[in-house]
Order: C-alpha cells, then sequence, then structure tokens
C-alpha cells in the first residue's frame, strides 16, 4: 500500500479534481460501485438493461459460428486429417511392399547367387575330375608304353645276351683251336674243343 | 481526466453503437455485440483460411488449426467417449469462441466480452440445456440416475442424492462464474497496476523510480493473463465434456 498512500499524498497537491478521482479509484478497488459519472453507475458486468442485447448478439453470433463450425470449418480439417491419414497409411502400404519386393529381390539373388555358386563347384569339379582322369589315363598310356618298352628292350636284351652266349661259345671254341694250334702245333678236332670249351664254362 | 485513467471498471463498460429496440426491450448493437461479432470473425476467419489451402504437409497456420480440432476431439473422447463426439462441433465451438474473446480481451482497447456475467451465463446455459435435453431425450427418465451414484448405502441414498442434486444445480453458476469472475479480476488487475504506472509516472523523477515496481508488475500480470485467457477456455471445454459425459453415460460415476 505504499504506492497507494503514495499517490494519494501526491494527488492532495494537485488539488480536490484529483484527489476524487483518486478516491473513486480506491473504491472501485474495493469492489464498490461509484458514481463516476459512467450513466447508471451500476458495475457494468450486472447492469441488467443491457441484459437483452447481449443475449440476443450472443445467440446471433455464437449461432452463426456454430454453424460456420459444423458444417465448414470441421468438415475441411477432418477431411485433410483424414486424407493425411490415408495418405500415410497408402505410403505406408507401398513402403512395406516395396520392402517385401526387394526382400524377394534380395532372396532371388542370393538363390541365384548360391545356384552359380554350386554350379561353379560343379563346373570346378568336373574339370578337376577330368583333367584327373586325363591325368591317370596319359600315365596309364605312357606306363603301358614304357613297359612295352621296357619288356621289348628287355627282350632284346635277352635275346642279345642269348645270342653273345652263343657266339661266346664259338669264339671260345675258335681262339682255344688256334691256341693250341699256336701251341702244340697240331690239329685238335672240333668235338675236344668243344667239349673243354663247355668243360671251363662250367 | 485522471478518473477515466485510471477507473479500472471503464473498461466494462458497455456502449450503444446504434439503437435497436423491440417492444420496449433494447437490443441495440453495443461495443460487446462489436466484439462477439469480431470474435466470431477472427475465429471462424483464421480456421477457414488456414485450412482453406488443404495441404497435405500443413504450414505453421493450417497446423495451429488441425492441433486446435485434434486437441478438442481427444479431450471429448477421453471425457464423454465416442458416444459423446456427436457434441464435438457444439465444444469445439465454445472452446474456440471462448478461447478468441478471452485472447481479443487481451489486446489494449479491446472489449472482453467473457468478462459479462450474462454471456458466460448464457454459454453455461447452453451447455447445461443441452446435457439435460439430451440426457431426458435418450434415457428417458433414466437420465435421473446420474443423481444416483453406485455403490453407495441406502441408509445414505437421500443424503447422497440430494448432494448431488444440489451440485448438478450450482453446475452452470460454478461454469459461468469460474469465467466471468477470472476475466474480470485479471483485467481490473493489469489495469490498477497499470494506472499507477501512469499516475506515478507523471509525479517526476521519484515517481518515475517508483513506477518501476507496478511496471514490472504489469509486464508479469499480462503474461499471466494470457495463460488465464487459454486457461480458462480450456477449463470451460474440459467441465463441458465431463458435463455431457453425464449425459451421455447417466449412472456412470
Amino acid at each position: 500500500m505504499f504506492v497507494t498512500s503514495a499517490y494519494a499524498q501526491s494527488t492532495t497537491t494537485e488539488g480536490a479534481e484529483t484527489h476524487d478521482a483518486a478516491a473513486g479509484e480506491v473504491h472501485t478497488e474495493t469492489g464498490v460501485a461509484h458514481e463516476g459519472g459512467h450513466g447508471s453507475g451500476v458495475f457494468p458486468p450486472f447492469d441488467t438493461s443491457t441484459f437483452a442485447s447481449q443475449l440476443l448478439w450472443l445467440a446471433i453470433t455464437f449461432g452463426l459460428f456454430y454453424l460456420l463450425m459444423s458444417k465448414v470449418v470441421m468438415p475441411r480439417i477432418a477431411g485433410i486429417l483424414e486424407t493425411r491419414g490415408d495418405t500415410i497409411a497408402r505410403d505406408l502400404d507401398d513402403a512395406a511392399r516395396s520392402k517385401a519386393e526387394a526382400d524377394a529381390a534380395i532372396a532371388a539373388y542370393e538363390q541365384e547367387l548360391a545356384a552359380a555358386k554350386a554350379k561353379g563347384n560343379a563346373i570346378a569339379s568336373t574339370a578337376r575330375e577330368a583333367a584327373k582322369a586325363k591325368a591317370t589315363a596319359d600315365r596309364t598310356a605312357v606306363e603301358v608304353s614304357l613297359n612295352n618298352k621296357i619288356s621289348a628292350a628287355e627282350a632284346r636284351i635277352a635275346d642279345i645276351k642269348t645270342k653273345a652266349l652263343a657266339d661266346v661259345g664259338a669264339i671260345a671254341e675258335e681262339t682255344a683251336t688256334a691256341v693250341v694250334e699256336q701251341l702244340i702245333g697240331g690239329k685238335v678236332s672240333k668235338a675236344e674243343i668243344a667239349s673243354a670249351v663247355k668243360a671251363s664254362a662250367k | 481526466m485522471a478518473g477515466d485513467k485510471v477507473d479500472p471498471t471503464h473498461q466494462f463498460m458497455i456502449n450503444k453503437i446504434f439503437s435497436i429496440e423491440f417492444g420496449g426491450i433494447d437490443f441495440s448493437f453495443t461495443n460487446a455485440s462489436l466484439f462477439m461479432v469480431a470474435t466470431v470473425v477472427v475465429a471462424a476467419g483464421f480456421l477457414y483460411f488456414t485450412t482453406s489451402k488443404r495441404s497435405l504437409v500443413p504450414g505453421r497456420m493450417q497446423s495451429v488449426s488441425e492441433i486446435s480440432y485434434e486437441f478438442i476431439a481427444s479431450m471429448l473422447r477421453e471425457g464423454a467417449g465416442s458416444h459423446g463426439m456427436k457434441f464435438f462441433p457444439m465444444v469445439f465451438s465454445l472452446f474456440m469462441f471462448i478461447l478468441t474473446a478471452n485472447m481479443l480481451g487481451m489486446i489494449p482497447y479491446f472489449f472482453t466480452i467473457t468478462s459479462q456475467i450474462i454471456v458466460t451465463f448464457a454459454l453455461a446455459l447452453f451447455v447445461i440445456g443441452t446435457v439435460l435435453v439430451y440426457g431426458f431425450y435418450k434415457h428417458g427418465l433414466g437420465f435421473l440416475n446420474v443423481f444416483v451414484p453406485s455403490g453407495v448405502p441406502g441408509i445414505l441414498l437421500p443424503l447422497v442424492i440430494s448432494i448431488e442434486i444440489i451440485s448438478f444445480l450450482s453446475r452452470p453458476i460454478s461454469l459461468s462464474v469460474r469465467l466471468f469472475a477470472n476475466m474480470l479480476a485479471g483485467h481490473i488487475t493489469l489495469k490498477v497496476f497499470a494506472g499507477f504506472v501512469a499516475s506515478l509516472g507523471t509525479l517526476g523523477a521519484l515517481g518515475i523510480g517508483g513506477a518501476v515496481l507496478p511496471l514490472i508488475m504489469t509486464v508479469a500480470l499480462t503474461g499471466l493473463e494470457f495463460l488465464v485467457a487459454f486457461l480458462q477456455a480450456y477449463v470451460f471445454a474440459v467441465l463441458t465434456c465431463m458435463y455431457l459425459n453425464d449425459a451421455v453415460h447417466p449412472g456412470g460415476h
């Protein structure tokens, strides 16, 4: 109340007119109606003479507002919200469908990848098998031919050896004949030489 | 001169703009009528023009309209259930009308129509009248169940029923006086403190120094009054939903 008293104090210096105004203000602060030169002097919200006019205009304006709201504005906002809800739902559906498609594509891709891998493996193993088989065949063929050659060579060796051994007898007989002729200067029969060679060869 | 400036009730004066009279009753178009029209124009115009583009992705202003709509829709659905949604236009209109009227009243030199008891009382009677008419139309005498809470022992019933009737009868009064008194008291307080600023400001250096305190108060109160302006519209709408719930589901409490 410092402010109020200061105000009242200072207004006394400005004459009676403003002092009255200050008093009027203090009165209204406490809720008491005052005769401030405003017509009827009743606290305005309780002035029943204005009620009829206020009720009429409230009915007109609020009724109009209600009609505008219920017929124009609210259906429009409801429409906007519904459209948006539908759009969002449709977009979500689209997104879900796209996701399903993408998933299917991924699955197909992986399937194809697996198939390709399997095929690759099959080709590789076939090639490996074929190569292995060919190598085996080649080796077998080489071995066979080598064996043939070996056996042919062995046969020839044996042949040569037999021939050589046979030749060795003949040479020995000839040599023995020549040696004996030279040593003793006489002729020795072929049969004696052959038996002697045979005996020494044993 | 000073008397007009610091008179805090002057803002509630109703002045005739042009006179209309039927059968000896004064139906003049007054400044109150003017601001009722202004409220309708501002509220309906805002809601109409911000939604006129019907954007799929709303702009700021369209968002405001949509949020108001969904705010009241969820309030009513929670308060009165899905059967109460038939009163959606009514609750939405009441909320937007009171909110716009309160907010317009915050502009200096503008008239606050919700600071007139007859206006808030008429709106409250509209709500209670709707509750009564719909309740009896829909449920017949079963609507009287609203006065009989379930699970009360037989001996206490007369007492409880009389309490329920009194509380029902006091609803239009409390609904209207709450809004009226909040707007009236807030505006008077603002005017008084603002009046101090103006009066002290004319008193020289000391007065200007002293005027800082009521100025701070005025600024703070202005913020508070904006809150109250919204809150009272909200409270009115919430209570309307609760009362409508009685009409839709009598005996549901």
